[in-house]
């Protein structure tokens, strides 16, 4: 029997490690929940971010935040160019589009995987910072403070996307043409631009978000794998396009991981992602907060 | 025609769909009598497409809401009612696209017209030339379904629900963006098979049209029922107008 | 068709006589170890096909028949000590259960819903295999080979002639599924589900057809790959290559037409194999990533569709 401490500790680390999956899962609420692209590599972009977060702190000690933002612009740009290539080989195309779609980035994705592997080797990379390393006593709780720094930022990462997509012009552009490109298009607004800026969003966030993976913990090239599951499962659940949803499918994802590693132990943990998004794509296919019916 | 004393081929009752907070069909009821011709008409978004894909079974809706030939068919999956006897085309034309005009309608009668008549493969394949042939699209039996003109899919799309083999066709907006003498030619099908004892419902917003072909109109406008008796009447009643004038 | 029909088993029985041969004559071990990873692609890629190709649901969840496939043939091994055509024959009946099973949970989701539904069973399938002690839990387990049978001079050589029996099986199934009713309103329903049903075909239930028929010989290629390993571990046996291998192959070859699964196996098949001699492992899932995003962009119907492109430049509409 566990204790009730123990399972304290592991709701409040859940809470810390689910707002971090949050923070590497709106980008795909972006990409595949408002633009439809099935985006399998998107864990893929997320790792060979961390690995440029890895290469700047490592080489030239910089701060792994710090070179989260260094690579946002890059990253944004890298996804305008992605998301173009995309348009004009699938969706232009039409039909059989999502299964030429998925296995494109599918193969993406690997290619991707095997140039870190031959530019980094298959090794376990971390990297180094003030805050990583140390615990802080909450309460009667030990709390890695690298957790703390993740919640933290991730939280203001999601709040930002989220106000940005409802608040600003170009944000309540691309909800509209999620919803409706034809009356878009009817409205002399470039529906496939919208859609790309949105994309290069989506790709620009994962600088920030490729730095906590890093921060969280050390990463391989085969990590994206592991969390196709994780961020497909948070996205679907949440409801596709609703990045408060996500916030919230995130933490209950994290929670529910966390207390499983208490209880059952790490070789549970893999399938509880799995298992919920089986539930809710059974259940309630339109997630918690989606947008269709 | 059949005679009015007969039990109705087709019972909708309080018919109500909704989609999240949208009511697209509020209680609707009619009776369609066997071998009757029904105009379906109504503004856009008046619910017409709606009706026609929850009797077609694209829809869930509750039980006893639909009945057809004394069955309840609201828990019949789509190819169920098709084998019932119910048969539709799609505002937009849905080919099978890999496929010929003749394999196409080959598909309905290999799975929706069992019966005798159709027990060899051959008994089927001369059952779809004549359709084709009565359709006009005998020349293009083994022209790949992508390559035809709009008024051929609509008339391919008549055409595969023909192959069924249906006691009720629900034909909807056929005729949409035709130039007239196609229109004719549409109609002109349509009508021949209401000669044969078919019972067909037509969406249109071609008054013509629904005038010339139908014994009764039903005329929708935000999910409800609004007037539904012989054409002159309907298209004289106030109501009508004014939806379709949007006052 | 009877004269097509007569050709293509005088074909399949000169290939099973073609093979028999080699492992009467060729005595060098190499041929048959590669050979064996081919012919059991050819099986994967065929049976995939038979969902993913006619009826066009990507099933991402080849790993976990094969997996199954794998982990019943220890099971068996280690519980009674069964003989290799016992357990194929339970890992064909395991694999069609859940193929059942996956095609009731999820083939009621469209399109990529249904494909990430099939990649996170999988996962939950590995993990509770992992989780399993009996069969070595995450550790892996070892497995002693038994004596071949007279006719062959070792177990690999047979594990090999095995295969290629699979593979004819595969074929043959597949072939008559496409030639039949089935195949023909699995096309329907690929093209177009909803007017397939209006058409009065029974969508669902050919759906589930498709996912049983394809998960039993999915389920029934990996049997003979716990022998030919003699060792088993679930993240090797799990492994997502494979949904993704099996994948490019079909895409590779072309899903419209039984051959099209066939020969893409082949071709990515004896391509992986000389490229992990020559050079290494990883290379491999390069070229898979390479030839996937190639063929999707410049042929997405494949070599088949390529051949028909040049050859059948002859007019009239045949797509």
């Amino acid at each position: 029997m566990f204790s009730m401490d123990l399972l304290l500790n592991a709701v409040v680390t859940g809470v810390l490690v689910g707002c971090f999956y949050a923070a590497v899962s709106v980008g795909l609420s972006v990409s595949f929940g408002l633009l439809d692209v099935p985006h399998v590599a998107h864990p893929a972009f997320l790792v060979l971010a961390s690995y440029g977060v890895f290469f700047l702190n490592d080489s030239y000690d910089i701060d792994p935040l710090l070179a989260g933002l260094m690579i946002t612009p890059l990253l944004f740009v890298f996804g305008l160019v992605a998301y173009r290539v995309y348009y004009e080989t699938f969706e232009k195309r039409g039909s059989d589009a999502g299964v030429r779609g998925i296995a494109f980035l599918f193969g993406i994705a690997f290619i991707i995987e095997v140039l870190i592997i031959l530019q980094f080797g298959v090794d376990q990379r971390s990297v180094s910072a003030s805050y990583i390393g140390k615990a802080w006593r909450i309460a009667d709780m030990r709390i890695p403070v690298r957790l703390l720094v993740a919640f933290a930022v991730a939280s203001g990462l999601t709040i930002l996307l989220s106000l940005y997509l409802s608040k600003t012009f170009m944000g309540r552009a691309i909800r509209a043409v999620a919803q409706d490109q034809e009356a878009l298009r009817l409205m002399g607004a470039n529906p496939v631009k919208i859609k790309q800026w949105a994309f290069g969003i989506a790709t620009a966030v994962l600088g920030i978000a490729g730095a906590l993976l890093i921060i969280v913990s050390p990463v391989e090239p085969t990590l994206d794998r592991a969390y196709i599951g994780r961020t497909f499962c948070v996205v679907v659940m949440a409801g596709l396009g609703s990045i408060t949803g996500t916030l919230i499918a995130a933490i209950i994802l994290g929670v529910a991981e966390s207390i499983v590693l208490s209880t059952l132990g790490a070789s549970w943990a893999p399938a509880i992602s799995f298992a919920m998004l089986l539930g809710v794509l059974a259940i309630r296919p339109q997630g918690l907060f989606g947008r269709r019916s | 025609m059949a005679a009015d004393a007969q039990a109705p081929l087709l019972r909708i009752s309080g018919l109500t769909k909704r989609f999240g907070g949208f009511t697209a069909l509020d209680n609707v009821s009619v009776d369609i009598r066997p071998g009757e011709r029904l105009g379906l008409i109504g503004p856009n978004g008046s619910g017409k497409t709606t009706l026609i894909n929850c009797i077609s079974g694209a829809f869930r809706t509750e039980a006893k809401t639909i009945v057809f030939r004394d069955e309840d068919i609201t828990r019949l999956t789509p190819h169920l009612r098709t084998r019932r006897g119910i048969a539709r085309s799609f505002q937009i034309p849905r080919p099978f696209r890999s496929m010929t005009v003749a394999e196409n309608l080959m598909v309905a009668l290999d799975f929706a017209a069992a019966n005798e008549a159709h027990a060899t493969a051959a008994q089927r394949r001369d059952t779809m030339m004549s359709i084709l042939t009565r359709m006009g699209l005998a020349s293009k039996a083994d022209v790949s379904a992508i390559r035809l003109s709009q008024v051929e899919l609509r008339k391919m799309e008549l055409a595969r629900a023909m192959a069924t083999h249906p006691k009720l066709l629900i034909s909807d907006e056929a005729m949409a963006g035709l130039s007239s003498s196609e229109v004719d030619e549409v109609l002109d099908l349509l009508m021949s098979l209401a000669d044969q004892n078919i019972t067909i419902i037509m969406i249109e917003h071609i008054m013509q049209a629904v005038m010339r072909f139908s014994d009764r109109v039903m005329c929708l406008d935000a999910g409800k029922v609004i007037a539904i008796g012989a054409p002159n009447e309907v298209m004289a009643n106030q109501r009508v107008q004014e939806a379709y004038l949007g006052t | 068709m009877k004269r097509n029909s007569a050709a293509f088993w005088i074909a399949m029985a000169l290939f099973l006589a073609a093979m028999f041969l080699m492992t009467q004559v060729v005595s060098n071990e190499y041929p048959f170890f590669a050979g064996y990873v081919i012919l059991q692609f050819i099986v994967l890629a065929v049976s995939w096909s038979i969902l993913g190709g006619y009826a066009g649901y990507v099933n991402f969840g080849t790993n976990a028949f094969f997996g199954v496939g794998i982990y019943t043939a220890v099971f068996l091994t280690k519980a009674t000590g069964a003989s290799l055509a016992v357990q194929i024959a339970v890992a064909a009946s395991v694999g069609a259960l859940l193929g059942l099973g996956v095609g009731l949970l999820t083939l009621r989701m469209q399109g990529i819903f249904f494909s990430i539904a099939t990649i996170a069973l999988s996962i939950v399938i590995e993990t509770s295999v992992t989780n399993w002690r009996y069969v070595g839990g995450a550790a892996g387990i070892q497995l002693q080979r038994p004596p071949a049978l007279d006719m062959f001079h070792s177990y690999l050589q047979m594990l090999f002639f095995v295969q290629a029996m699979l593979a004819v099986l595969a074929i043959a199934t597949s072939r008559y599924i496409q030639r039949s009713w089935i195949g023909h309103g699995l096309q329907a329903l690929r093209d177009d589900e909803l007017a397939a049903e209006c058409t009065g075909v029974p969508t669902l239930r050919l759906k589930l057809l498709a996912c049983v028929v394809s998960g039993a010989l999915m389920c029934a290629a990996g049997a003979p790959g716990a022998m030919y390993l003699q060792y088993a571990d679930p993240s090797s046996a799990f492994n997502l290559n494979y949904s993704v291998t099996v994948l490019a192959m079909a895409l590779i070859g072309g899903t419209a037409h039984w051959i099209g699964p066939v020969v893409g196996a082949i071709v990515l098949g004896v391509t992986q194999q000389l490229l992990a001699v020559t050079i290494s492992s990883e290379v491999n899932v390069l070229v898979l990533g390479v030839m996937l995003v190639l063929f999707v962009v410049a042929a997405p119907e494949g070599i088949l569709g390529l051949v028909r492109r040049v050859s059948g430049n002859r007019g009239e509409g045949r797509g």
